[in-house]
C-alpha cells in the first residue's frame, strides 16, 4: 500500500505574513502554485526550491478583502480576479480590477459567495490601450477558424507586427466550483474528470489523491502504477498530436499525418487497455476503475515498439526540413526570466530555461521508484518547445516500457468511506501541460464542502501575450499552436 | 523526407472503410435526422464546429476524424474556417451563457439551407454541468438542432456515422 500524501497542512496567517508571503513570492524565492478563496478566507499555496511540500496559507477577510497578491506579483493577478468574480471578495491595492471570468451573462453574482442577482444587461469589456501613429486593432474571437475552444485575442498591431496582443478568456466558464460543492467524491471524481478533457487522467490522479488523503485512505500499489501508466499514455498521445499540429500550421502536413496516425494509435491501445480513448472515469479515488489485463498489457508493449520504430524517423523530417526550421527557429521567444517569475511550468516551462517537474520535485508514487529525465532547453521559441516534447515523448516511452516490467500485483481499488470527520489535502500532478492542483475540503459526511482546480495555464497564457509581441500576425497561430493552452481547464 | 515518403506509397494505405448504410447506429441516427442534407445539397457538406462550452474532449475527436484511418474528406466532407461557407454547424459543449450569444450570431451567419448537429452528452442537455448557473443547458435550447450524436465524447466512428446519417437521413 501507498502511504497517502500529506494532508491539510495549511497556516492561518495574519496580515504580516501574508503580506511576507507576497514578498517572497515577488523576489522568486518561492513559486506560486495557485490563489483561491474558501468562504470568507483567501488562500495561496507556494512551492519553493528544495521544499517537497507546498506551503498553504490562509487569511481570514477583513470586511471582505484581503490584501492583493497581484500588486507585488502579477503572475497572481488573474487568479486574484477571477477569485474575487467568484466569491465578492475584494483585493485591496489591486492593480487590474476588471471582472475576469464574470462576463456579466449569468442569473447571479459571486457564485461562490452571496450568489446576488447580477444586473440585467453585460457592461463592455475595457481592453488595454496601445498608442501610435498607425496602430489598428483586431478583434478574433471567440469562435476562431479552426477546430479549437473559444477565447478572445485583441491585437494592437503595427502593419504585420504584434505591439499588444491582449486575451479574453472565461467563454467556457461552466462553474465547475459550484457544482463540486455538495456533491459527492462520485460525482467530484466525473466533474474533475472533465475539466480540461486533454489533460482528463491528470485531473483524475488530482483529484483522486486529494480525496484519498483527506479520508487518509491508502491505495493499493498496483492501482498507483497504473495511473502513472495511464498518465503517460495520455502526455505520449498529447505530444504527438502537438508535434503534428505546430507542423501543420507552418503547412508541412506530412509531418501532420504521420503524428496523427501515432496519436491514434495510443488512444486505440488506450481503449483496449482502459476501456476509453481518453480514459475518462478511468480513474477512482480509491484504485483505478479498471485493471489492466494480460492483453491489455502486451497491446500496450506492442504500441511501445511501434512508436520507438516510427518516431524517429519523424524527429529526423523534421530535423531535416529546412523550410520546416525557417518557421519554427527564432519564433515566440519566450524570456526565461519572464517564465521563471510567472512559475509557468511544463513544456512551455521546460523550453525557457525552466526545471519545474511535479513528478521529481513534488514527487509522488511512483515516480518517486522510476528512472526519468526531465529535458529542458534555453532558447524559449517555437522550435525549443517541440524539441522538448520530442524528448519528451522519448522519456514518456522510457516511463512506460519500466511500468509495464515492473508492474506490481494485487487488488486495484479499495472502498472510499466517509472517516466521520471533515478533511482536507490537496494534491500536485504533472499533466502534460505542466502541474495541476487540487485543493479539497471534505464535510464529515464525505461530501465536498469546496473543490479548487487550477490549470497549468494559468501562468502560461499571460506569457503568450509577451511572447508573440514583435512577431507578426501570421505567425500567432503557430506560436499559439506550441503554447496550446487550455481553455475549459482555465475557465472552469 | 524521401523515405518517409516512400515508405508511405509502399505500404497500403489505412484508411478503413465506410460503415455500412445498414450500420444498426447509422441507421438509427438516420432515422432521428429531421432533414436530410442530401435532398439539397448532394454529396458534399461543409461543416463549421463551434465549441460552446466543450471540455476539449469533443475537440480532440472531431479532429481525429481527419486523420488517416477516418480521412472525413473522402465523403465529400470538410471542415470550413467561416459559418458563412458552411451548410452544417457541428456544435459541442453545454452552452455556457458567456458563449450563447457567440453561438446565435454563428448559426444567424450561417447561410440556408442549414443544419445543426449537436455532438456529445453536454451538447444534449448540459451533461454532468447540468444545473449550473454558467450554462444554458444543452445546444438544442439556443438554436434548432437536426441530429444529436451520443458519446462523451463520441468517438470518431460515431462523429463519421452521424455525419454520413445527416446525408442519409430520411429526407424532410
Amino acid at each position: 500500500m501507498t502511504t497517502p500524501d500529506e494532508i491539510g497542512g495549511e497556516r492561518e496567517v495574519g496580515e504580516g505574513a501574508w503580506l511576507e508571503a507576497m514578498q517572497r513570492l515577488a523576489s522568486g524565492e518561492a513559486r506560486l502554485v495557485s490563489l483561491w478563496a474558501d468562504g470568507a478566507e483567501a488562500r495561496m499555496a507556494l512551492s519553493s526550491a528544495g521544499r517537497a511540500d507546498l506551503e498553504l496559507l490562509s487569511y481570514s477577510c477583513v470586511d471582505g478583502a484581503f490584501p492583493s497578491v497581484g500588486a507585488a506579483h502579477p503572475p497572481a493577478i488573474r487568479l486574484e480576479r477571477a477569485l474575487c468574480d467568484l466569491h465578492g471578495l475584494r483585493a485591496v491595492g489591486a492593480r487590474d480590477t476588471r471582472p475576469w471570468l464574470d462576463h456579466g451573462r449569468w442569473p447571479i453574482r459571486h457564485p461562490l459567495g452571496a450568489g446576488e442577482a447580477s444586473p440585467a444587461a453585460p457592461e463592455p469589456y475595457a481592453f488595454l490601450a496601445a498608442e501610435g501613429a498607425g496602430l489598428h486593432q483586431i478583434p478574433v474571437g471567440p469562435v476562431h477558424a479552426g477546430i479549437i475552444e473559444p477565447g478572445h485575442f485583441r491585437f494592437h498591431a503595427s502593419g504585420e507586427t504584434v505591439v499588444r496582443l491582449e486575451e479574453r478568456l472565461g467563454y467556457v466558464h461552466k462553474g465547475v466550483d459550484r457544482l463540486m460543492s455538495g456533491a459527492d467524491l462520485t460525482r467530484g471524481a466525473q466533474l474533475a474528470c472533465r475539466v480540461s478533457g486533454d489533460s482528463t487522467v491528470a485531473y483524475q490522479i488530482a483529484f483522486a489523491r486529494a480525496a484519498e488523503a483527506a479520508l487518509g485512505i491508502a491505495v493499493p500499489r498496483r492501482a498507483v502504477w497504473l495511473r502513472a501508466l495511464m498518465a503517460e499514455l495520455e502526455r505520449l498521445a498529447n505530444h504527438l498530436g502537438d508535434i503534428g499540429a505546430i507542423c501543420n500550421d507552418a503547412s508541412f502536413s506530412l509531418m501532420h499525418a504521420h503524428c496523427g496516425i501515432l496519436r491514434e494509435r495510443v488512444l486505440r491501445a488506450a481503449k483496449g487497455a482502459f476501456g476509453h480513448r481518453l480514459m475518462m472515469d478511468a480513474v477512482a479515488p480509491g484504485g483505478v476503475a479498471m485493471d489492466l489485463n494480460l492483453g491489455g498489457r502486451q497491446a500496450l508493449r506492442d504500441l511501445a515498439t511501434l512508436v520507438r520504430d516510427r518516431f524517429p524517423r519523424l524527429v529526423e523530417l523534421y530535423d531535416n526540413t529546412a523550410s520546416l526550421q525557417d518557421r519554427t527557429v527564432g519564433a515566440g521567444v519566450l524570456d526565461g526570466e519572464l517564465a521563471q517569475r510567472f512559475g509557468c511550468g511544463g513544456v512551455i516551462g521546460r523550453a525557457s530555461g525552466g526545471a519545474f517537474d511535479a513528478r521529481r520535485d513534488h514527487p509522488y508514487a511512483p515516480y518517486d521508484e522510476l528512472r526519468f529525465d526531465v529535458p529542458t532547453l534555453r532558447e524559449g521559441d517555437v522550435n525549443a518547445r517541440v524539441w522538448v516534447r520530442i524528448r519528451e515523448v522519448e522519456e514518456s516511452l522510457r516511463l512506460i516500457a519500466q511500468i509495464l516490467d515492473r508492474l506490481p500485483s494485487g487488488p486495484v481499488r479499495v472502498e472510499v468511506a466517509p472517516s466521520g470527520a471533515p478533511g482536507e489535502a490537496h494534491a500536485l500532478v504533472e499533466g502534460f501541460r505542466g502541474d495541476v492542483f487540487v485543493s479539497l475540503r471534505l464535510a464529515a459526511d464525505g461530501t465536498i464542502a469546496r473543490c479548487h482546480l487550477r490549470d497549468p495555464s494559468w501562468f502560461q497564457w499571460p506569457l503568450l501575450e509577451a511572447a508573440i509581441e514583435n512577431n507578426i500576425v501570421a505567425d500567432f497561430p503557430i506560436c499559439n499552436k506550441s503554447f496550446n493552452c487550455s481553455y475549459s481547464g482555465h475557465d472552469l | 523526407m524521401r523515405r518517409v515518403l516512400l515508405e508511405g506509397v509502399i505500404h497500403g494505405p489505412l484508411t478503413e472503410s465506410a460503415p455500412d448504410a445498414d450500420d444498426p447506429e447509422l441507421v438509427a441516427l438516420a432515422q432521428e435526422v429531421k432533414s436530410a442534407a442530401t435532398a439539397s445539397l448532394g454529396r458534399s457538406l461543409s461543416i463549421r464546429h463551434v465549441d460552446a462550452g466543450s471540455c476539449n474532449g469533443c475537440e480532440l475527436e472531431i479532429h481525429a476524424l481527419g486523420n488517416a484511418f477516418y480521412d472525413l474528406e473522402r465523403f465529400g466532407l470538410r471542415f470550413v474556417a467561416s459559418p458563412r461557407h458552411a451548410d452544417v454547424l457541428l456544435v459541442t459543449g453545454p452552452v455556457t451563457r458567456n458563449m450563447r450569444e457567440a453561438l446565435e450570431r454563428t448559426y444567424a451567419a450561417t447561410p440556408a439551407p442549414k443544419w445543426v448537429i449537436a455532438s456529445g452528452a453536454c451538447a444534449k442537455d448540459g451533461g454532468v454541468f447540468a444545473g449550473s448557473y454558467a450554462i444554458t443547458g444543452g445546444v438544442g435550447d439556443v438554436v434548432p438542432v437536426d441530429l444529436h450524436i451520443p458519446g462523451c465524447p463520441p468517438s470518431p466512428a460515431a462523429l463519421l456515422k452521424g455525419l454520413l446519417a445527416l446525408m442519409q437521413g430520411r429526407g424532410g
